[in-house]
Order: structure tokens, then sequence, then C-alpha cells
């Protein structure tokens, strides 16, 4: 049994920041585990340009914005664990043998299974592509089908072509940066397909990713039929109505022996339920206060995992959060008892209202003013909205009292919209409503 | 008459450059101007892909140019690179190409390897 304070699951940004923070603020013992041969996460494979414009200034590659938390990471005491898959975590209920709060159960190539003993743990194990079983697409099933990101990682890590001709689903920022990608490295790509009536990707990459090549967007329209005998020979789209059903009559037969699903992220929860954290139903992640806490004391989340994320740069800002309260909690701990810290009775709700798909944190924990912490003095709320909207209010409000009310000039379901609140205008704990007032 | 969308912020505007690329309309906001009259004078963009690389743990070396490039030059650029292969170790911002296509733009190597 090795025993550590702090045990990280995913050395992506959000796990490196998260690290890299806790140890700042005086945990010793940390341990990241990450399934790759390296630190980096995702951002390993995303070599195209757009990361750090908020948190450094400057217009990075994403493998050059993993090399700033990388250095900072060995700068710190904080070891790290590649190729190694946690295979189950666990709370420890028997708390007086003097083995932590929490076991995990880690498997590493080479060195096989080991287990884990740590007293708080951050989920930063990021989010998983939505496949086509997950859609239900019919027809064959031959090779040359694949998520934007495998390929994506098959070009730009492992060195190879996935196809010549080629068409893809979805219109998100993936399926777009690999229309570029693809059209770089000499493929054809045919059309990026989008069930949608509007693109739910970046307009800069509609831009430099479709319009710069060519590339035909072909809104309100989906795949419903897949052929191929070994590999795939062509697909079938259809425009779609408003209720995002195929209309009889507009099949199209496109010729390819690709297809890219771009078709959705979801977070990779399965550790989190099995140690029991309570997930929301809308974000798919953790219930978190705002200080990224789940609901059981003592794990925290971040990043992907918690909500998907538009930039890397929010990631890191959250991740910090998480990391900074960490070190908060273990320090607390040191000197009582796990059953008396958290009763979670005077936690405020936090709802999200008209407009709004989801609103974080969920709740809000008592606020600290005893400490004078800066990151307690104010509240930080994220949110996503139902469809594009110009010139509305956001009101949050508690009961009958408006807290805030501020003019947004644009909002979209693809960009996380933050706001942020004084500590001291909640002043009650009644539960925060956050809307788009009509 | 240039008609282009603008990508600055999320607004998107269709902004409208004078033929003498002095002026625009349809910006909501300052910023839209300066990107406007560059992308419809010069339209550039910062270059990624990935080279061969051995002598190292990594089979692909992600490089990017360090600034940008004149976009109609990018596929001739590409097929520059594609030639391409770099023997390890490298360090991010080590110059794998310098000055590609006389562009006085370096290809630079985007991560250790």
């Amino acid at each position: 049994m090795e025993n550590y304070d702090l045990l990280v699951i995913g050395g992506g940004p959000a796990g490196m920041a998260a690290a890299i923070e806790a140890g700042k603020n005086g945990v010793e013992r940390i341990l990241i585990a990450d399934r790759d041969v390296r630190l980096g996460g995702i951002l390993n494979q995303c070599i195209h340009p757009g990361f750090g414009l908020e948190l450094y200034k400057e217009e990075l590659t994403g493998p050059e914005f993993a090399g700033r938390l990388i250095k900072e990471v060995s700068m710190q005491n904080i070891d790290v664990s590649p190729e190694t898959m946690v295979v189950s975590l666990e709370e420890n209920k028997v708390n007086n043998t003097g083995i932590g709060a929490f076991t995990a159960d880690i498997l590493t190539p080479g060195i096989g299974v080991r287990q884990i003993s740590c007293d708080a743990v951050i989920l930063a194990m990021g989010c998983r592509e939505r496949t086509r079983g997950a859609i239900d697409i019919p027809g064959d099933r031959p090779s040359g089908i694949m998520t934007a990101g495998q390929a994506q990682r098959y070009i730009n890590v492992e060195g190879l072509m996935v196809g010549k001709n080629i068409v893809i689903l979805g219109s998100g920022d993936i399926g777009l940066i690999m229309a570029r990608r693809l059209t770089l490295e000499g493929a054809n790509v045919l059309c990026v397909c989008e069930v949608m009536p509007w693109s739910g990707g970046l307009r800069r990459n509609i831009v430099q990713c479709l319009d710069d090549f060519d590339i035909p967007l072909r809104l309100s329209t989906t795949v419903t039929d897949i052929k191929g005998d070994g590999r795939l020979e062509s697909v079938t789209i259809a425009k779609v109505d408003d209720r995002l059903n195929p209309i009889k009559g507009t099949e199209e037969t496109i010729n390819c022996d690709t297809l890219l699903l771009s078709v959705g992220l979801i977070p990779e929860n399965e550790l989190s339920r099995e140690l029991g954290v309570e997930i929301s139903r809308n974000t798919r992640g953790p219930i978190v206060d705002q200080n990224m806490q789940t609901k059981l004391p003592g794990v925290f989340a971040a990043g992907n995992v918690l909500h998907v994320h538009d930039l890397v740069d929010n990631v890191v800002n959250e991740a910090s959060k998480a990391g900074r309260d960490a070190a908060k909690y273990l320090k607390d701990k040191k000197g009582s008892n796990r059953e008396t810290m958290d009763t979670g009775e005077e936690y405020i709700e936090v709802i999200p209202g008209k407009g709004l798909v989801y609103a974080l944190p969920q709740r809000i924990a008592p606020i600290d003013n005893s400490t004078g912490a800066v990151s307690d003095s104010k509240i930080d709320f994220y949110f996503r909205v139902k469809m594009t909207m110009e010139d509305k209010y956001i009101k949050i409000s508690q009961g009958d009292r408006i807290i805030l009310r501020r003019l947004k000039v644009f909002m979209t379901p693809g960009e996380i919209e933050k706001i942020s609140v004084s500590a001291d205008k909640i002043q009650s704990k009644e539960p925060i409503y956050i809307e788009v007032e009509e | 008459m240039i008609e282009l969308t603008c990508v600055i912020c999320p607004r998107g505007c269709r902004v409208k450059v004078s033929d003498n690329f002095s002026e625009t309309t349809g910006n909501k906001c300052p910023r839209g101007y300066v990107y406007a009259i560059q992308e419809a004078k010069e339209p550039k963009r910062i270059l990624t892909s990935t080279v061969k690389i051995e002598g190292s743990g990594l089979k692909r070396l992600p490089v990017r140019s360090n600034s940008a490039i004149k976009k109609e030059l990018m596929m001739e650029a590409m097929e520059f690179i594609k030639a391409f292969s770099v023997k390890g170790p490298v360090k991010a911002g080590d110059i794998i190409i310098p000055n590609v296509l006389g562009t006085e733009v370096n290809i630079i190597a985007s991560s250790d390897a």
C-alpha cells in the first residue's frame, strides 16, 4: 500500500493544474495517475493553435500549452505514474486503522496492480466521444468509421492517415478541426454534415477550417445509412425537419471511404459513480460547490469530467480552485474527525432557470470569512444557454431579491458564459436562480 | 468590395471591406475593423502539422509556424513539411525549417521530443 495525501486521477490540463495548485498550497504527497505514456491529456493530440489566449495572452498549440503545465509539475515534488489506469476507487469506512479515507487500485503494465491510499481525490478524467452505436446510425458495419478525436490521435500521434475521401458528421469544433487537418494532409473532405440548423463550433473554426478550403457545411442534415463491404463505400445523407427526423425524398448518396463522427462528448464518470459521487443529469458530471468539491467530502472534480469545456484556459482556473480547496480540506482534516466536517445542511442550492441548459456550481458551501481568502470573496457561476441570444439580461436572484442583473450582448450554446458575484451579495439560504430575462 | 466573416468574437459579424482596404461596414466593434482589413488585404494563417521524428519516444513531432503565413501558401508549405524528417532529441521552440518558402516564417517544434 502506497500512502499519499492526494490522488489526482488524470494528468491532462485539469489534473496538472489541480496538482500544481495543491502543491503550492502545502499538500506534500501528491500522485497523478494517467493512462497515457506522458502527461498532457488530450492537448498532446491538439496540435492546432488557439490555446492560452486568456491565460497566457499568447496563442499556443495544445502541446505548447501542456508543456507549460508539465514544466510546473516537474518543478514541484509531485509523483507521476504514467500508463496507469485507476481500476477501482473506494471509501474506507473504517477510519481508525491509520489507512487514508480512500483506497484506489491502480494498474500499470510492467509493474502490475498497486494499492494507493489517500485522504483526498481530484477527479480529472476528462471525457470520451459519442460513437456511432450511441446515435444508432443504421447500415453496414465496415471499417473506416471512427470518431473525430480517434482520427486526430491516429494522424497526429501515430502518424497514420485514416482515409482519402472523407465525410464528417457533426460541426462541433473537433469535426471542424479535423476537416482542416485532413485537407492539409492531402485528403478530400467532401462535406461536414450538421443535424442542427446551426453549427456548434467556434466562428473562427468555420472560417479557418471550412471556408478556407471550400468545404461545404450541410446544416439540418444527418447520415441515415452506411454502405460498405469490408471498407466503407458510401453514406446516405438526408435533410431533417424541426424535430430532427430525416425527410423522405431528400436522400443523397456520397461515395467515400471514411466517416468521422463529431457528435458529442460525455464526461467520463465511471469511477465517480463507483465511489458514490452524485452526478448531475444536465452536466453529466459531479454536483459541486464553488470550490469544486463534490457532495462526497474530500473528493473534488475539475475539467471535462465536470462539464465539457470550450476553452482550456477555463479548465486551468477551475482545476486550480479544486487544488486549492483540496489543500484546505487536507489541512483542516489533520486536526479533526471526518464525520463532523460536512453535514450538507448549510449549502445553498443553485438552480438553472429559463434559457439555461445548466449552471455550475450546483450548490454554494458556507462561505468562510475568517480566512479572508480572495477566493471566498467572489463566486464564479458558469452556465450554457439553450440557444443563441442577443442583448438579453441574465438575472441572478434569491427569493424576491435580485442579486445581479447583467446585459449579455451575445450568448450562444457553443460557448460557456461566466458571471462573478461578490459573496456578500448572497444573504440568505434560499435557492439561487440564474435565468435569462424575457 | 470584399465581404467576410469576422472571427474575433462569437458574434461573427458579416463585414464589408472597401476596395482600397481602408473602410469597413458591418463590424460591431473596432477589433473587427482591424481584423477585417488584414483579412481582406492579405489573409494569413498559423500553420500546424507534424513531422516524422526518429530517436525519440514520439513517432510524430508536432510543429507550428512561429507566426502566420499567407493563406495561399499553406498547401505548398505542407508539401514541404511532409518531406521533412527530424532526429531527436528536440526541444519545444527549436527551428525545424527556417524561413519556409522564403516567407521569413520559421516552422518550429511545438513540444519536446
